[in-house]
């Protein structure tokens, strides 16, 4: 199956958008290149080593390789993803104030009841439960993979607390300083206005009840959490405070901080913990992490969680698989993003025909993520398929299948000179009171290993800087 | 700021300052107990270090008898020690990092450089040559940390916090090598040691790198009260108790203006940097230096449990 590399196309010719990439890379000598990605790694070691989480021996390891070829999208193909980002993020928030609310779209039997009430990721907590400006998804990733010059498909909606924006914006400012002159030459659309348009955003999402300069905090897990780096990026570049659980209590259903003259009144938690572990008296009990309280502040209405509390079922890939009758029945329009097709093994007629052909398919568990947890067909063992077959037959409501998609390749530099790799996207769309935002790009990922179709960071993935051209 | 944040301000400091006492008490009592016995070179130095390190307690449960290398290896890195020095840098180090935003990279830098460096010593046996080399290390961490703090912090309460750390630290640290060599700087009058104590008075000046001064300041051979004098009284000199109090007040002031609130810990600071101002080391003598050190070292961890109460909880 051949793959449509977004440099030469399926036959070679190179495309308008990568010409200049392309002299670039034909003209550059070798040893300038391999300098550059020398000085590009001392770099991110630097701001790694700066902000800790690379420093130590274990999580060097960790450090996320990046490639120094960036990966070119023209203005008019982000012109349509980002018409159909909003879109699609707008029908998420709609959906889900439906199905925590009078649950329209069950009625109009868009999808089975039982997807939702038997969903593990369906929060009964919130069920009836207003939030601030009646929204939910306020920071989403949506994964986007590309299969020919026309289309993208998205692969899965991110509606929890989805993390790699800050290589986004790392990985665009060491392109900035090791390749001016390619600057020069192309006109590419900023994404360090991020920071900014987050803030933004998380201010606007303040409660009815809050002053009228909202205190915004970041809520991490601490510093031993593997995205700890990224929190505190985001906290120093978004001038917020980086708290912890314990910096947090609630007094009259009010969350206050403790800070060095007295308790502060906190007002929208950007919260990079997940629902289980953020208030030990409403979830998890064992949790440490989280704030007692916080969730009889949050139903009080005086403080904004985002993302909202109960997101997570529409990260589910069985509700994915609705996602284009979700689009279509909130906003009337037809989807401007595809989805990939995909088969739900709680059909029966779907299960069989997933049964006979496991060895073309990729299956993947509704609620799974980071690439755990999924069978790639083509590239699994006998013995692999037999477990998933196995699997299947006794929790066949556990998974969805799809067909192997062949994913858009890049060029990227590997040990033997510059060779297509898989790549995909996942751009940053954010929603607050006063509209959507959604900075042109996002983290293109890629799969370092040839042929791999995995781009996790936690399976051997690279990033590499995304260049949205200005038309 | 958070509670938090001025917390591990406030303790990173702490810890540095400590670490390199900690490797100013190594390297002045290496050079005494090198001496000959008849200049008062003794092994009971080691014994002595010890306990100047805050260690009496807990280094008889894990060795025998106090040695050059048993003494080194507990005060720099014996997991044993929760004050050695490896663990002072790491607990620092996991202090900063967790509220790496408020300090500068410069800072961070210092300190993560210097944790990175601890880890080549892992699992090494060190030869007397090695450790002369971690301790010039640990003293060049506390200039590097102390300076990048100086040179690059915000003059706010986050540089205020951190500097109270410093100073709190330091006037325990020189209270606690009165404490322990008290009895060799009693008055004249008394003659406890005799000219043998002369290499134990030049030792105290080399823990708090006061020997040079001492000349400049007295202009004259060492005296005993003098040293006690220099120590206790002197504000020209860094680590004296006077001068560690004039900081501490300082500080304290700046964030009670800033914060349009005075308390308990000002008036406590305050209260002390009057009795230093206004006493004389013969006073001292007259109510006895051992039992004004004691109070000393008490008020001041009082006045360390009132900052805490007041500010970081």
């Amino acid at each position: 199956m051949a793959a449509f590399d977004e440099m030469s196309g399926f036959d070679g010719a190179t495309r308008d958008a990568y010409a200049k990439l392309e002299t670039w890379l034909k003209t550059t000598p070798p040893e300038e290149f391999s300098t550059r990605r020398s000085q590009a790694d001392v770099f991110f070691r630097r701001i790694g080593i700066t902000f800790a989480v690379y420093g130590d021996e274990q999580s060097t390891e960790r450090l996320i390789p990046f490639d120094i070829i960036p990966r070119v999208i023209t203005g008019p193909e982000w012109a349509t993803l980002d018409r159909g980002l909003r879109q699609r993020v707008t029908a998420l928030n709609m959906f889900l104030k439906d199905i925590y609310g009078p649950k329209e779209c069950l009625k109009a039997g868009i999808m089975p009841d039982d997807l939702i009430y038997r969903n593990a990721g369906y929060c009964l907590q919130m069920i009836n439960q207003p939030v601030p400006h009646d929204l939910y998804v306020h920071i989403a990733g949506i994964d986007i993979v590309r299969v020919d010059a026309d289309n993208f498909y998205v692969l899965e909606d991110n509606a929890r607390t989805p993390s790699g924006v800050s290589y986004m914006l790392e990985n665009r400012e060491v392109m900035l300083r090791l390749f001016p002159e390619l600057f020069a030459q192309h006109r590419v659309a900023p994404v360090e206005n991020y920071p900014d348009a987050l803030l933004a955003t998380l201010r606007s999402l303040a409660p009815r009840t809050a002053a009228k300069d909202p205190n915004v905090v970041l809520l991490t897990p601490g510093q031993f959490n593997s995205a700890f780096y990224e929190h505190s990026f985001l906290a120093d570049k978004l001038g917020i405070e980086l708290v912890e659980g314990s910096d947090l209590f609630v007094r009259d259903e009010v969350v206050y901080m403790r800070t060095t003259q007295g308790p502060r009144r906190v007002d929208v938690i950007y919260r990079r913990i997940d629902d289980d572990y953020i208030d030990p008296l409403a979830f998890r009990a064992d949790s440490v992490l989280g704030v007692p309280g916080l969730i009889s502040a949050y139903k009080a209405g005086n403080v904004t969680l985002t993302n909202a509390v109960g997101t997570g079922i529409s990260d589910d890939k069985a509700v994915y698989s609705y996602m284009p009758e979700i689009v279509k029945f909130y906003t009337g329009e037809e989807p401007v993003l595809k989805n990939v097709p995909t088969f739900r093994c709680r059909e029966p007629d779907a299960l069989n025909y997933v049964l006979n052909n496991l060895g073309d398919l990729v299956v993947k568990e509704v609620n799974g993520s980071g690439g755990y947890g999924m069978l790639v067909g083509p590239h699994a063992s006998k013995a692999q398929i037999e477990t998933f077959r196995k699997k299947l037959k006794h929790e066949p409501e556990g998974f969805i299948a799809q067909p192997t998609l062949a994913l858009s390749t890049c060029p990227t530099f590997v040990a033997s000179g510059v060779a297509p790799r898989h790549v995909d996207l996942r751009p940053f769309v954010l929603t607050g009171s006063d509209g959507i935002r959604c900075v042109p790009g996002g983290l293109t990922r890629v799969a370092l290993k040839d042929g791999s179709l995995v781009v996790n960071s936690s399976q051997g993935g690279g990033t590499k800087d995304t260049w949205v051209l200005d038309a | 700021m958070l509670s938090r944040t001025a917390d591990s301000l406030y303790w990173v400091s702490r810890y540095v300052e400590r670490a390199e006492y900690l490797a100013r008490i190594l390297e002045a009592t290496t050079r005494l107990s090198n001496l000959p016995s008849s200049y008062g070179g003794a092994a009971s130095e080691w014994i002595s270090a010890v306990k100047t390190a805050g260690c009496g307690e807990i280094f008889p449960q894990h060795h025998d008898s106090a040695t050059e290398s048993s003494v080194h290896h507990f005060l720099c890195f014996s997991p044993d020690n929760p004050s050695s020095i490896r663990n002072c840098i790491e607990v620092a180090r996991s202090n900063a990092r967790a509220v790496r935003t408020a300090l500068t990279s410069e800072m961070w830098d210092a300190l993560n450089g210097a944790w990175l460096e601890l880890k080549k010593y892992d699992g090494k046996t060190l030869t007397r040559d090695d450790y002369g080399r971690f301790i010039e290390f640990v003293k060049a961490l506390s200039l590097t940390f102390d300076g990048s703090a100086y040179r690059t912090m915000l003059r706010s309460d986050a540089y205020w916090f951190s500097r109270l750390g410093v100073y709190v630290e330091r006037a325990d640290n020189t209270a606690r090598i009165l404490d322990v060599k008290y009895h060799v700087l009693l008055p004249e009058t008394e003659k406890v040691g005799g000219s043998l104590d002369y290499f134990q008075w030049t030792t105290i000046l080399r823990e708090v790198s006061a020997l040079t001064a001492y000349h400049w300041v007295y202009r004259e051979s060492i005296k005993p009260w003098l040293v006690a004098d220099l120590l206790i009284f002197n504000r020209q000199m860094p680590r004296s108790l006077a001068s560690c109090y004039e900081n501490i007040s300082r500080f304290l002031d700046a964030i009670g203006d800033a914060y349009s609130r005075q308390g308990p810990a000002q008036r406590m600071a305050r209260k002390t940097l009057s009795t230093l101002a206004s006493r004389k080391i013969t006073d001292i003598y007259d109510h006895g230096l051992h039992e004004f050190i004691t109070d000393f070292i008490n008020d001041n961890n009082r006045l360390g449990s009132t900052i805490s109460e007041q500010y970081l909880v």
